[in-house]
């Protein structure tokens, strides 16, 4: 087969890779791994789609923030991987958890991955900022039994400043994920300087109590391990001279959160 | 004729009276020996949690307190002290105690805690390098004795070793043969000692002998007669060192205290007479525990009592000491004894066998602290009762001290009363044994293969002359079909020499006692083994799936290779490189099967490397996966560090497709996980490793070592080694204290991939 010149073929090629993503038969996958104690209940895989329109300044996955730059994988492709690791999921109390990049980059594929794990028997995990919220469709909500939902702050300037884009999004979906009863682990990144301003985290605080069906919130630590991707992309890293919060300042923003009668680690 | 249909050695008009026996259910084994059956009759299952637990007693830390003081001294010299005047035997030594008046089990290997004995018979170089090293003087009498007038085992072997057998073991091509040293790897059924008494042993026995007796005097029946004859001797032996004790264990033990007493007893005189690379104790909790039942029925004792008898057995136990040479610590790091004890599993009827001394004896990892002796085993299986299993993560959780092995895969191949000796060799208890072959350097073997037989290093010809791989390109077929070729080589090699070691061993170093303790028709197993399986196995799919030049010396030797592209590599959940280590272990068990071998011993093999991945590394040059020479392998059969990208289930189900089928002696695989890796609190972290390890058991998985630490742990023990005395961590296999591992063995523990490390 020659390679080379575009083809009608290609352009044919082309138009049935949009269908399929529109029909969420292929995604585009940047990676994924089996683990234990994060992501979710247990030990999961967790699938990193590509795809983000957010920008946080903290990102340590900035790879994964161009659609295009995934791997194209069929359903059916991935749907085989679930279907293999299915007996040890369940075996070990876990499940699915689709991350990214912005899973709800690619609401349809999601849905899909989430309709087979559910028809496999597995728990499923959405890892959203919330920012697409309105890409989930009640199908695929109902198909979803924990939302690791990122509030990444709580004010809408500081959002801005962290992520590009608007904070109101993200606190709608929350709404909506309390009023039909879903469950929701917030995560938190803690920035010195950035995130971490009493009003910020009062803020973020209020937010998740009032969606009323959150179980935890995880604060984590800012932590400088994602500097080489950014290197490594050639962007500019803004947080390259920012510190890891210390141990106390972590846990002063936990009692924050705690005051507020929330479950918090 | 096997040892069930012989008429009974322990019936007759006064059995009803046997006064250890009152209030069990009688059956097969009332008629002859058989400690399944009687297990299988009497036992409790448990299927609670670990509330009911007793912490120890002022005795038991008053005991341990008083030992501890002896460690440091005993770490910094090496030994604390030698006997080295007294070939050790059953009966050679004066008794020994920790403390005379609180010693509730007694009996130590010499006459006082951690003085390490000689043992000879294996061979007088190591018992004289170990002397010289730790500076005593080798006795000149005892010298002349085993230089002069005693052959030795390891005499034996190297006359008869030829010349290519000699070639692959200086060329570090087969490691760590049992050709110096007492080969090990035999449980002796001690169980019957406390169950039966020895007179009964004695009696069954001798109808056994009767029954030769009645055979023609071929090569094979003179053997077994003249076995039988030294059983018989050391079983005498066995009461007499009892009655310098002051017990009489002419009959069955009658109580709790007593039963223990009696089957220790039985490990005691194996371990004074055998300097066996493991020295496992077999699967005692569960059959301990009727003993124990029956006198917390009848008020005899309480539960404190009940654990501080199983907390002094197990002071007894991480005691057990050895005289060995530094070459042999550096093979076998941190002193390892591999007191292998199995707990757990479940019956071939379905009830489980855990029972509540299966958490007593779990329980003396916090009572006495964490130690890598005993090495306590779990057997594990999904269906085990959940409070059982919650017991045993949380240990691991906050021990690292146990390792976990398959019920699901041990039970259909070895019976529900099997126990692992050393790390991961399973075994029907009394009814099998095996011959300890070590294993080969499977990642040099594959050197070897692209360079027509010579060595890598010293460019010497060690294999028989074949066609070098040419071309500045390696092809992948090419390649493959050479290290076929060498590997039928190889495997003809290795089984001779094995097949040499285990006829001198039978000869020279007979282990009396153990096989007393086994019915007289034994299922034997020739324990090959390989190491640097993932590195062959990368190194393979380098040079399929990617493009690797050979750099050639100006002799055409292959020293170094240059690798560009990508390669999927062992441990990332890939068929494409997993179905090279597959392939590799089937057929490497294929061509050990085309082996005759001594006494027909059934072949095996395992995928392990105990801690000697680090020495097999330095003996190995660079291989074609980028690993450089000298560079450690990954230990048993580990992915290679940093190469598994999908986490820590992802690199266990690669090493969960090597079929148990060709690999019966083991498959071993050791993880690290940081606290936090295995979830937000205590719980989660319990739950979350019950559920890793169910997950692994449903899938195929044969054994897993869980250390559950911080990379800051083990550096502060660096630097700190006085702070950390009973920091325990989990190699290949077994366990150490972290502290007594050689520098070089604790960067490499420390370069190990920690999953879930953030």
């Amino acid at each position: 087969m020659t390679t080379g010149l575009p083809t009608p073929r290609s352009a044919a090629g082309h138009h049935a890779e949009l269908a399929a993503v529109r029909a969420g038969q292929l995604g585009r996958v940047h990676s994924w791994e089996l683990v234990t104690g994060v992501d979710g209940p247990g030990t999961r895989l967790t699938v990193f789609l590509s795809g983000c329109l957010l920008r946080c300044q903290y990102c340590h996955n900035p790879d994964t923030w161009a659609e295009h730059d995934g791997m194209p994988t069929t359903l059916e492709e991935l749907v085989g991987r679930v279907r293999r690791y299915a007996p040890a999921l369940r075996a070990a109390h876990g499940g699915v958890t689709l991350s990214g990049g912005e899973p709800l980059m690619q609401p349809a594929f999601t849905a899909n991955v989430f309709r087979a794990a559910k028809e496999l028997g597995l728990h499923t995990a959405l890892d959203t900022s919330g920012f697409l919220g309105r890409h989930a469709t009640e199908a695929l909500l109902d198909d979803t039994d924990l939302v690791l939902l990122d509030v990444k702050s709580g004010l809408a300037g500081t959002y801005r400043e962290v992520t590009g884009r608007e904070l109101a999004p993200t606190l709608e979906f929350g709404r909506r994920l309390g009023e039909r009863g879903t469950a929701i682990w917030v995560r938190f990144v803690l920035v010195p300087g950035l995130t971490d301003a009493p009003e910020n985290v009062e803020a973020v605080a209020d937010a998740v109590v009032s969606f009323g069906t959150v179980q935890r919130v995880e604060v984590l630590p800012f932590h400088q391990m994602g500097r080489d991707k950014w290197t490594q992309l050639g962007l500019p890293y803004p947080l390259a001279d920012a510190r890891p919060p210390t141990a106390e300042e972590a846990e002063t923003v936990r009692a924050r959160f705690r005051a507020h009668g929330l479950t918090v680690f | 004729m096997t040892s069930s249909t012989i008429a009974s050695p322990v019936t007759g008009p006064d059995r009803p009276d046997r006064p250890g026996w009152h209030g069990f259910v009688p059956g097969p084994w009332t008629d002859g020996i058989d400690v399944r059956d009687f297990i299988q009759r009497n036992y409790t299952p448990y299927e609670g949690d670990a509330g009911f637990l007793a912490g120890p007693t002022d005795r038991t830390t008053r005991v341990w307190a008083a030992l501890s003081e002896l460690f440091p001294e005993e770490r910094a010299k090496g030994v604390l002290d030698v006997d080295p005047a007294t070939p050790s035997t059953i009966t050679s030594h004066a008794p020994g105690y920790i403390s005379a008046d609180d010693d509730l089990i007694v009996g130590l290997q010499t006459d006082a805690p951690l003085k390490r004995a000689i043992m000879p018979n294996g061979g007088w170089r190591m018992v004289e390098n170990a002397l010289t090293t730790y500076g005593y003087e080798p006795d000149p009498v005892i010298k002349k004795i085993f230089t002069s007038y005693r052959k030795t085992h390891n005499d034996g072997v190297f006359d008869v070793y030829p010349p290519y057998v000699r070639a692959a073991r200086n060329s570090h091509l087969v490691t760590g043969l049992p050709d110096a040293y007492g080969r090990g790897r035999i449980i002796g059924d001690y169980r019957r000692v406390a169950l039966y008494g020895v007179d009964a042993l004695i009696a069954a026995k001798k109808l056994e002998r009767a029954e030769l007796d009645l055979q023609r005097s071929t090569e094979d029946v003179i053997r077994d007669r003249e076995e039988l004859a030294e059983q018989v001797r050391a079983l005498g032996e066995l009461k007499a060192m009892a009655a310098s004790y002051g017990a009489d264990i002419s009959g069955p033990a009658a109580t709790a205290q007593q039963a223990v007493q009696w089957l220790y007893f039985g490990y005691l005189a194996a371990v004074k007479e055998q300097n066996g690379a493991a020295m496992s104790l077999g699967r005692t909790s569960t059959f301990l525990d009727v003993y124990l039942e029956r006198d917390l029925a009848d008020g005899s004792i309480t539960e404190q009592q009940a654990q501080e008898i199983i907390d002094d057995f197990v002071i007894k136990l991480r005691i057990v000491r050895f005289l060995r040479t530094p070459e042999y610590d550096a093979l076998f790091s941190g002193d390892p004894t591999w007191v292998t004890e199995s707990i757990g599993g479940m019956g071939t009827d379905g009830r489980t066998l855990v029972t509540r001394t299966s958490f007593r004896f779990l329980q003396t990892l916090y009572d006495l602290g964490p130690a890598p002796e005993p090495n306590l085993t779990v057997f594990w299986s999904d269906r085990l009762p959940e409070g059982f299993k919650r017991f045993c993560a949380q240990v691991s959780v906050d021990t690292s001290a146990i390792q976990y092995e398959s019920d699901e895969l041990i039970r259909p191949a070895w019976g529900d009363d099997a126990g692992i000796a050393c790390c991961v060799s399973a075994m029907a208890i009394g009814k099998q044994m095996q011959f300890f072959g070590a294993r080969v350097n499977l990642a040099k073997a594959l050197l070897y293969a692209i360079n027509g037989g010579r060595d890598e290093v010293t460019g010497a010809q060690v294999a028989p002359v074949s066609a070098p791989v040419g071309g500045e390109v390696l092809d992948y077929t090419e390649v493959r079909a050479a290290f076929d070729q060498l590997m039928d080589w190889l495997a003809e090699t290795y089984v001779d020499a094995l097949n040499c070691i285990h006829f001198m061993h039978d000869k020279y170093a007979y282990e009396r006692i153990e096989m007393a303790l086994h019915d007289r028709v034994v299922l034997r197993t020739l324990a090959c083994g390989i190491a640097g399986l993932s590195v062959a196995a990368d190194s393979l799919s380098a040079i399929k799936h990617a493009t690797v030049r050979p750099v050639r010396d100006e002799s055409g030797l292959v020293v170094d290779y240059q690798v560009e592209g990508e390669f999927p590599t062992f441990g990332n959940d890939d068929d494409r490189v997993d179905e090279i280590a597959v392939e590799l272990v089937r057929s490497f068990m294929e061509k050990i099967r085309r082996q005759p071998t001594y006494r027909g011993a059934v072949h095996t093999q395992s995928v392990l490397t105990i801690t000697s991945n680090v020495v097999y590394g330095k003996a190995t040059g660079h291989t074609p996966d980028g690993r450089r020479a000298g560079e450690p392998f990954a230990p048993g059969a580990n992915p290679m560090n940093g190469r598994d990208h999908h986490g820590m289930l992802a690199s266990a189900l690669s090493v969960a497709k090597l079929p148990y089928d060709e690999s019966q002696d083991g498959i071993s695989l050791t993880n690290t996980v940081v606290p936090a890796g295995l979830g937000r609190t205590k719980d989660e972290q319990v739950g979350n490793l019950v559920g890793l390890l169910d997950a692994y058991n449903v899938s195929q998985g044969y054994h897993m070592n869980v250390n559950v630490l911080n990379r800051e742990t083990l550096e502060d023990a660096m630097e700190h080694p006085e702070n950390h005395p009973q920091l325990t961590i989990r190699v290949s296999g077994y366990a150490v204290n972290f502290v007594r591992l050689t520098r070089e063995q604790q960067l490499d523990v420390l370069s190990r991939t920690f999953h879930g490390g953030l």
